[in-house]
């Protein structure tokens, strides 16, 4: 072959390739891409009913509960403005414990409880996961607002 | 003292750095022999002071001296020795210094093996590399000083993050790095071909074994790293397409491909440009890899160490480098097309289609790992993208690419007559038929559409790579065995043949399972039976620790014990699970504890992974093929041909 055949062909051959592969994945991405959602919007229901998404917060202090005779935890997911009851069968992370900031993959039941297939936290005991830091910051900063306000009218 | 005079020694590196970076280059452009002449000297001062600085943080670590802060905030008194050693690319400015040492030690290197290049040649790698360097050490210097003091210091640090003491922290860095750092050589010989506008077949033979050697370490590095978080992280997966495994594993694909296309380029003086394209990749997806990890835009369970102005700085190196490589190739690269050409059915179309499947794979998971930036940048919410899209999307490139590896080993260079090529492959596929449908029905009872295609893919691959050697052994008294570089690719493909085997048996037939273990119940799982013979308290170093004893047994008969633990580390109050695993060449049994459920029974993960070690030794096997092609005889051949032409030339006619 010629030179400029050759880069025809190569450039025919990659074009092709890069379009099939291209039609496949994004079939597939739309499938398998997974929203992290805020819990204020999964108690109001706001969530995809065909597929797991993310949740993250604060694992409530004293709500943790082990199911007896099986690997089932029941515990509560919060903002610090609304609560999410989760849960979880199988082994926890290390790093699972009341106060800590997670993140659980899953859907919700019939009745409002999402069930988490995956629980992370992750292995530093100081760190928060981005989303979870912003969305208590955002709750922390509406909180002390509302207080200002208190004040001020009192 | 100590801590200042590495500091010191950190600064004096960035200058000769400097020098090394601009004078040669301004030398090779004016033809001056005297500032050429810096090249050398410079990238080996560079290395000695590098190596000051990188002995002075050991030094501190070794001496517990915690009135340096990135010392208190990563060891500890009672930390065992090797750790303390190891700690010191344990988190971000010990690893900067780590990658810095590495890049000068190739610089050296290149220094000492490059002597029979023209001068103006060498010069310019010598230069590129020494402001690659400069960037690094001003990376250092400005934003993450490993020899920053803290005062008053504290009585004792706050230890090491208890994932990172393994021995796998003292070796799966070091090398991972040397491979990812070794790209910048092959980035600097296409940096220097452009410069010098002359790119011939002599180029891509010195920059070929620089390439592979680079590609060899970052494939055990990989290989490593999957390993150390198989039994360090508890989970028991061997790959997890978290964004700093992506960004490992991109570099190697490319690299993979830059090999590949480095031969046609060697052998027939073609894809020239291409090859250029494919040397810059590699080495921007290491640093784009660096950017990744260490500005904390992805999350990741490698991001520990994470800053905005260490990512913003990395990001601008990153531009500044890219952006002036692909200037410089817009320039340059029309100027260096080939005329000769190839028939459709030859060695250089497959090697094309290597190329571009490869390309393909790597864009595909770039895609994926920053996909959920741009979709959180272009308000479409906050997603993540799951292992099972990577699988897929993976498998579209490399199942072909599988395929056409055993055809494209047994096809000539410029054209390839059909019946020669089936006489050549007869044997291999229809071994690989036979076993690649027997061994997954008959020994491990199972079949499915993907098992069968990936079994019949590893036995095809294995079977084919098998033809040289054997038809080398087999041959007439006197004739010529096989080369080096032929004997090499043949190790290499088997170990991808080992690893195909590997991936599909684990995944196919890999049993993981959560399960409650009680004293006198006993589980099972795939066939063997798990049973809780006691708990113990053990006291390590730096820790305390459960430790079960489990008991393994299988049709009745003492299969192993394994002693799981779960730690908890006194520092930081950390547990940490230590997997439980009995390893054979065939299978791993695996067990990890969770959590205590009262009267001493525990949560437990229990799996068995068949063929999961095929997966790192079929890695290690494409290293060792890589070892091998890289030090055939013919790259020292040239080497002292030149020798021996310079010599001639200076004897007096």
């Amino acid at each position: 072959m010629k030179p400029r055949q050759q880069r025809l062909l190569a450039v025919g051959l990659a074009a092709a390739g890069l379009l099939i592969a291209t039609a496949l994945t994004l079939k597939a991405f739309q499938k398998n891409m997974m929203f992290y959602i805020e819990i204020a919007d999964v108690v109001a229901g706001n969530v995809p009913d065909d597929r797991n998404f993310r949740v993250g917060g604060l694992v409530l202090e004293g709500s943790v509960e082990k199911t007896p005779g099986t690997l089932e935890t029941r515990f509560t997911l919060t903002d610090l403005a609304n609560e999410l009851p989760v849960s979880y069968t199988g082994v926890l992370p290390d790093l699972f414990r009341e106060g800590q900031g997670i993140i659980a993959h899953g859907r919700l039941d019939a009745q409002g409880r999402f069930v988490a297939d995956t629980v992370l936290a992750k292995h530093d005991e100081n760190y928060m996961p981005p989303e979870v830091a912003e969305s208590l910051k955002q709750h922390a900063a509406a909180k002390s607002a509302a207080r200002d306000a208190a004040a001020v009218q009192e | 003292m100590i801590p200042e005079i590495g500091h010191f020694a950190l600064v004096l590196a960035l200058s000769l750095a400097l020098c090394q970076g601009v004078l040669p280059l301004v030398g090779a452009h004016r033809n001056n022999a005297a500032l050429m002449a810096v090249a050398r000297p410079a990238a080996n001062g560079q290395f000695v002071f590098v190596l000051i600085a990188f002995a002075s943080l050991a030094a501190s670590f070794l001496q517990s001296d915690f009135s340096v802060l990135y010392v208190a905030n990563n060891s500890q008194l009672a930390l065992p020795a090797i750790y303390k050693f190891s700690a010191v690319w344990g988190a971000h400015e010990g690893s900067l210094l780590l990658w810095a040492l590495i890049l000068c030690g190739w610089t050296a290197a290149v220094a000492r093996f490059s002597r029979d290049l023209p001068e103006a040649f060498s010069s310019r790698v010598i230069a590129v590399l020494g402001l690659l360097s400069c960037g690094f050490l001003l990376f250092m210097l400005l934003t993450s000083n490993p020899f920053e003091r803290i005062f008053p210091a504290p009585a004792d640090g706050v230890d090491l993050n208890p994932l990172l003491q393994d021995p796998g922290l003292a070796y799966h860095p070091p090398v991972l790095y040397t491979g990812y750092v070794g790209f910048a050589v092959a980035f600097a010989f296409a940096v220097a071909a452009m410069l010098s506008g002359n790119l011939d077949r002599a180029w891509a033979r010195w920059t070929r074994p620089w390439t592979i050697w680079a590609w060899c370490f970052l494939s055990v590095g990989i290989a490593l790293g999957s390993w150390w978080s198989y039994y360090e992280l508890g989970w028991g997966g061997w790959w997890f397409w978290d964004p700093v495994e992506n960004a490992s594993f991109m570099p190697w694909l490319v690299g993979t491909a830059l090999i590949h296309s480095l031969a046609v380029t060697e052998k027939r003086g073609l894809f020239k440009s291409w090859t250029l394209l494919l040397a810059i990749a590699a080495f921007s997806l290491s640093l784009l890899g660096t950017f990744l990890v260490r500005s904390g835009v992805l999350v990741s369970v490698h991001a520990f160490a994470t800053d905005p102005a260490r990512g913003l700085f990395i990001l601008m190196f990153l531009g500044v480098v890219i952006g002036g490589a692909l200037t410089l190739y817009t320039l340059r690269a029309h100027t260096l097309d080939s005329d000769a050409g190839f028939k459709p059915l030859s060695r250089e179309l497959f090697l094309l289609l290597n190329n571009v499947l490869l390309v393909v794979a790597a864009a595909l998971i770039l895609m994926g790992t920053l996909a959920p930036l741009a979709v959180e940048a272009t308000g479409g919410g906050k997603i993540s993208v799951g292992p099972s899209w990577y699988e897929f999307a993976f498998a579209i490139p490399m199942l072909p690419l599988l395929f056409l590896i055993g055809i494209g080993m047994h096809t000539a260079w410029r054209h390839q007559p059909q019946r020669g090529l089936w006489r050549q492959v007869k044997w291999p596929a229809a071994i690989a038929l036979v076993a690649g449908v027997a061994v997954p029905v008959l020994v491990y009872g199972g079949s499915g559409l993907l098992v069968i295609v990936g079994s019949i893919a590893a036995f095809w691959i294995i079977s084919a790579s098998l033809v040289y050697p054997i038809r080398s052994w087999r041959r007439a008294p006197g004739t010529p065995g096989i080369t080096r570089a032929a004997a090499g690719m043949a190790i290499a493909h088997f170990g991808v043949g080992l690893f195909v085997l590997g991936v599909t048996v684990v995944s196919a037939f890999g049993v993981e399972d959560d399960l409650r273990l009680a004293p006198g119940e006993p589980v099972e799982v795939a066939g063997y039976r798990f049973e809780m013979q006691g708990l113990a308290n053990v006291e390590g170093p730096n820790y305390r620790a459960v430790e079960a004893e489990v008991e393994i047994r299988k049709g009745g008969e003492y299969v192993a014990t394994v002693r799981p633990q779960e730690r908890t580390y006194l520092v930081q109050q950390n547990p940490m699970t230590e997997a439980g695993i009995d390893a054979g060449w065939n299978r791993d049994l695996f067990v990890a504890l969770g959590q205590p459920l009262g009267d001493g029974t525990w949560s437990v993960r229990l799996q068995y992974k068949p063929l999961i070690r095929f997966i790192w030794f079929g890695a290690v096997i494409m290293a060792i093929g890589g070892a091998v092609a890289a030090s055939d005889r013919r790259y020292r051949l040239y080497a002292e041909a030149r020798q021996g032409q310079a010599a001639a030339a200076e004897e007096p006619a």
